[in-house]
Formats: C-alpha cells, structure tokens, sequence
C-alpha cells in the first residue's frame, strides 16, 4: 500500500512537472483512445448477438457462435479463397513490375526524360480508385473500349473484362499494375542510385555490356530491398485492395472478386448482419496481425530494417 | 566522360526507350480517353475506340455538370473536409508527435507503443461505424473529418523530424524565459516547415480522394463530397445491382449502353483535374515520404 502511493506520488509528481509535454500529448491520447482503443474493445461483438437498442455492452454473449455460421456457410471460405488467391497472383505477376520498371529507368541517361517518365508513372497514385473505376469502365467497356477494340479487330470475341468471372481477377491483377507499378518502383530506385558508381565504371573497364551490369550489379544491389518488400508482400497476404475491389466489382463477379473486406462491409453495412461481419473481420485482423507482425521481425532479422 | 556508344548500346537505348515511352503513354492514354469523350458530342462518344482527339469540341456536358448544383455542393463539401481535416489532422499530429519526441514526456516508451500498436491491430469496420454512429456523428461533417484526423505514420514521420532538432534550440529559449507552448510555436514548428509541408500536403491529398467515410456515415445528400457525387454518377446504373444479387452482366451491358457517357466522363474530368494540375509539382514531396518509409521508419 505504502509503496503504492509512493510510486503513485512520484510519478504524479513526474506527470507535474512535465504537464505541459502531457497537456500538448492529451488530445492525441484521447483520439487514440476514441477512435482506435474502443473500435479494439468494440470487436467483442464478434462474440455477441449485437442488439442495437442494448448496446454493445447490453448485447448477450454467443460465445462463437458467430465464427461456427461463418466457418459452416459456403461464402466466407469462397471470401477468404478470394483474397489469398488474387494476393497471391498479384505477389507472381504485379511483384517485378515495379523492380523492372525502376531497372529500365535506371538506364535512361537523359535525365529530363527520365524524371518526365517518371512523373506520368505517379499520376494514378494521386486519384481515388471511384476516379480510376470511373475511366477504366470506359477503357474496358466491352462495346466501346479501345482495349476490346484491339481484341475485335484481331478476330477475338469482345471481353467482359469487369463482369465476366473467367477475366476479372486478370483486371484486378492488370488494374493493380497501372495504379501501383510507377509509385512501387520510387523505392527500388532510391536503392539504385546508393550503387557505388565505381562498380559499372570498372566493369565497362572489363568490357561488359548493358546486360551484364544489370545482371551482375544492378540487380545485386537492391536484392535487400527486393528481399524486404518481397517478405512485407508475403505478409499482407491476408489484406485486400477494399477502395480497388468495392469501386470495380459488381454481383455478376461476386464469386471470384469478392474479398474478405468487401464481404465485410456488405454483410455488416448493407445486410445489417454487424456481429457476423465483425466475427469475419477480427478473423482477417488476427491473422493479419499475426503475419505484420511475423515478417516485421524476420525483417529485422535479415538486416536492420523494420518498421519502426 | 562516357566513350563513344556501340551499336549494341545505342540499340539498347532505342528498345529501353520505346518500351518506357509505350508505358508512359499507358498511362496517360485513359485520362486522354475520358477527357476527349468529356468534350465529344454524345453521337460521337458512344462510337468507342480509340480517342486521341474529339471529332468536334462541344462543352455542352462541362455546362451541365458545371451548372449541377450536386457538383457545386460536393465541391464545397469537400472543400469542407479538406480544410477541416487539414486543421483538425495538423494539431492532433503535432500534439502527438512533438511530446512523443521529447525526453520530457513521462513514460515514452509507453505512449510510443501506445501508438504503435494501432498501426498494427484494428477493432476494423464494424466496431469504427458504430462507434462514429453511437457518439453521434453520423451526418455530420466531423463524421467526415475526425476519425480519420490522426494517421499514426504521418504522427511518426513527424515525431522523428522532432527528434533530430537538437534540444539545444528550446533550452535558448527556456533560459530566456519562453514557456515550453513557446518553444514549441516560436522555435520548433519554425525549423520544422519541410515536414509539415509534407505532412500537410498528404492530409490534403487523402481528404480530397475520400468517400468511404461520406459512403457510410452520409445519408444527406446535401453533405455528400465531390467523390461520392461522381460515384452516383458512374454507378447510377449498376447501385440498384450493387445491393442486390439479381445483377446480371447482361442488364449492366444494356445500363451503360443508355447512360449519358458524355456528362459521366465530364463529371469525372471536373473532380481529377485539380489533382492532376497540381500533382506534378507536389510528388516530391510524397516521394521524399516513402523514401523515409522505405529507408527508415
């Protein structure tokens, strides 16, 4: 008791004399506590029965009953089949994307061009995916779009590519490339330009062409980044693109496009079903926090990266 | 000096360049798209293909969707919440990142952890949407702004441009006598101006980009924001079929078929334009911030 109140004193004391650095810290604290502690209290409706009226103190308790409806349905595993699946088509076909497309920058001399490449590339970084689904309606449209132009005039039948199941995971994949290849590629070059410049001179020296370098010290030099971007990809396996998906899906693609976290928001905020969507969500976080957590510390293992 | 190319070099160039300049305008070519149906006559506008240059100028859609008086509002909205959110966002970050910075703050590794761990567990959707509900908020404007106000890596970012200022600087000003608000307005936030530039120009560009808040807690149109506008707009036909599972591809074919494609494609021109006028000359800022990410965070 006695040394309670000590320690309760000094640290009052501690708290007092620094109030200012504490009043400063006080309304970050309590947003924190807001708007991220009690949503973190609030998924015990994952085990409840949420009644609105009662409250998600009030609601009864169901123990798990709501993971044994998610896990006996059909949809949540087609749902969860959908995220790890297109994750991982975009870890195969989007991952080099970008660590190609900063090597091919790497060897623009001019460097006016270079930056002027470079900039365009940002663009579809800075706009909303209700902006790009907007224009990619158009370019995709299957009686319209120039793409499906190309497609007809080569003798092919026109593509659905939004709203045929067999395509749209390929458009997912290919919408995710465009948007993300030019802004992925700004941390490989950031590595590309710590190569020690002596390293390509020596090896003009010994006479090796465009290729070599690139094969024998490009490359070397940013597999630690490539290795490191590479684990956090592994990592996010779990997560999905919510503003991509919800902005370019629609019912006639629910079966192969539909992502945990859309399924979510449809079940919670469009079906009314929030215990259940909850329960769907605190599985995706839990995993997710799990595997954030995993490859931060085999990051920091490799070398002393991290993320904080 | 580089030596004089080879063939093999200059071949190398040639095929490089081609294939970058073929992304660059892979890129650019779907804005070119939309931008050349926004001035197109609708006849024009529905034969498809290509569109590098309209047949013939027309405005006629920039006048309607400019005189919309649900463009208009979802301007200001947005206006609204870009300002808003800019101010409320600033102050909560610099009232988490400069004590979360400084030694004098009791229990740091504490509250830095504190901090932390948001980036890595969330309560998620549900819980989020009914808290923003149950406290109130649902229509209003802060429903729009405060939830999202306070994003723990910019807070970080910040934190650690704090860190690096040599304390020497506020003890000048202690020992003449400035109160520690006084340091902090008159000597830190002074030498940190790259970063709030920074940090500010984020805030800005993600409130402008926002929906899915206006999307959930929303259900006054008068409050919408410009994204959501446009995104009644370009799923005016396919909403109905987004709630419900009847949807089939063959409906929506027909629905996009009937749709004025022309005031869509202007309506999409009005809300990007001011990013992408704006964009060019910002992007070093965001790319000086997934540096620092990338590097250390």
């Amino acid at each position: 008791m006695n040394r309670l109140t000590t320690s309760l004193r000094k640290n009052a004391k501690l708290y007092w004399k620094n109030r200012f650095f504490f009043l400063l810290f006080l309304p970050a604290i309590a947003h924190y506590i807001i708007f991220k502690y009690i949503p973190i209290y609030g998924v015990t409706i994952a085990f409840k029965d949420y009644i609105i009226k009662r409250g998600i103190m009030g609601s009864p308790w169901v123990g798990l009953e709501n993971f044994r409806l998610l896990f006996m349905g059909d949809s949540f595993m087609e749902v969860v089949r959908n995220t790890v699946l297109i994750s991982i088509y975009q870890t195969i076909i989007a991952f080099p994307m970008p660590i190609i497309f900063a090597i091919m920058l790497n060897e623009v001399y001019n460097s006016k061009l270079k930056k002027t490449i470079q900039t365009i590339s940002y663009l579809p970084h800075f706009l909303s995916w209700v902006v790009l689904a907007g224009i990619f309606i158009e370019v995709l449209s299957p009686s319209r779009g120039p793409i499906n132009m190309i497609i007809t005039s080569l003798g092919f039948k026109p593509i659905y590519f939004l709203g045929d199941p067999k395509w749209f995971r390929t458009t997912l994949v290919g919408t995710y490339i465009w948007q993300g290849m030019g802004w992925g590629s700004i941390v490989y070059l950031a590595g590309l330009t710590s190569i020690d410049p002596s390293l390509y001179e020596a090896a003009t020296v010994d006479g090796a062409g465009r290729f070599k370098k690139i094969w024998h010290i490009t490359i070397p030099g940013i597999v630690p980044i490539i290795t490191i971007m590479f684990i956090f990809a592994m990592g996010k396996i779990i997560k999905d693109d919510f503003d991509q998906v919800l902005n370019l899906y629609n019912p006639a693609v629910y079966s192969v496009g539909d992502v945990i976290s859309t399924y979510v928001y449809r079940s919670g905020l469009v079906n009314l079903k929030y215990s259940f969507a909850a329960a769907a969500d605190l599985f995706k976080n839990v995993i997710a926090f799990v595997m954030v957590v995993g490859t931060n510390y085999i990051t920091r293992k490799i070398n002393d990266y991290g993320l904080w | 000096m580089r030596a004089k190319k080879s063939f093999g070099e200059l071949l190398f160039d040639i095929v490089n360049i081609t294939i970058l300049i073929f992304i660059s305008l892979t890129f650019i070519y779907p804005f070119i798209h939309v931008a050349v149906l926004s001035l197109s006559t609708p006849e024009a506008a529905a034969i498809g293909g290509f569109k590098l240059i309209p047949k013939q100028i027309v405005f006629n859609s920039y006048e309607k969707v400019l005189r919309s008086p649900n463009v208009w509002r979802g301007y200001m909205n947005t206006i609204i919440i870009v300002a808003g959110g800019w101010i409320v966002s600033m102050i909560l970050t610099i009232s988490g990142a400069y004590p979360l910075s400084r030694r004098n703050l009791p229990h740091r590794k504490f509250w830095t952890l504190f901090v932390v761990f948001t980036m890595f567990f969330q309560g998620g959707l549900i819980p989020s949407y009914l808290l923003v509900r149950n406290i109130g908020l649902s229509n209003s404007y802060f429903a729009m702004i405060l939830p999202a106000a306070l994003s723990t890596w910019n807070l970080l970012i910040m934190r650690n441009f704090f860190m690096a200022i040599p304390p020497d600087l506020e003890e000048a000003a202690y020992l003449d006598g400035a109160s520690p608000f006084r340091a902090l307005m008159s000597v830190i936030l002074p030498v940190s101006k790259p970063v709030l530039a920074t940090v500010s120009l984020w805030i800005i560009v993600s409130r402008w980009n926002s929906w899915f808040d206006c999307l959930i807690y929303i259900t006054d149109p008068n409050k919408f924001v410009l994204q959501i506008v446009l995104r009644r707009i370009i799923f005016a036909d396919t909403k109905e079929m987004l709630l419900s599972a009847e949807g089939n591809v063959k409906a929506m074919q027909d629905a996009y078929m009937t749709d004025p494609l022309t005031l869509r494609s202007a309506t999409i021109m009005v809300a990007t334009l001011p990013i992408i006028m704006i964009y060019p000359f910002i992007q070093k800022y965001f790319v000086k911030g997934v540096m620092v990410g990338s590097i250390k965070g």
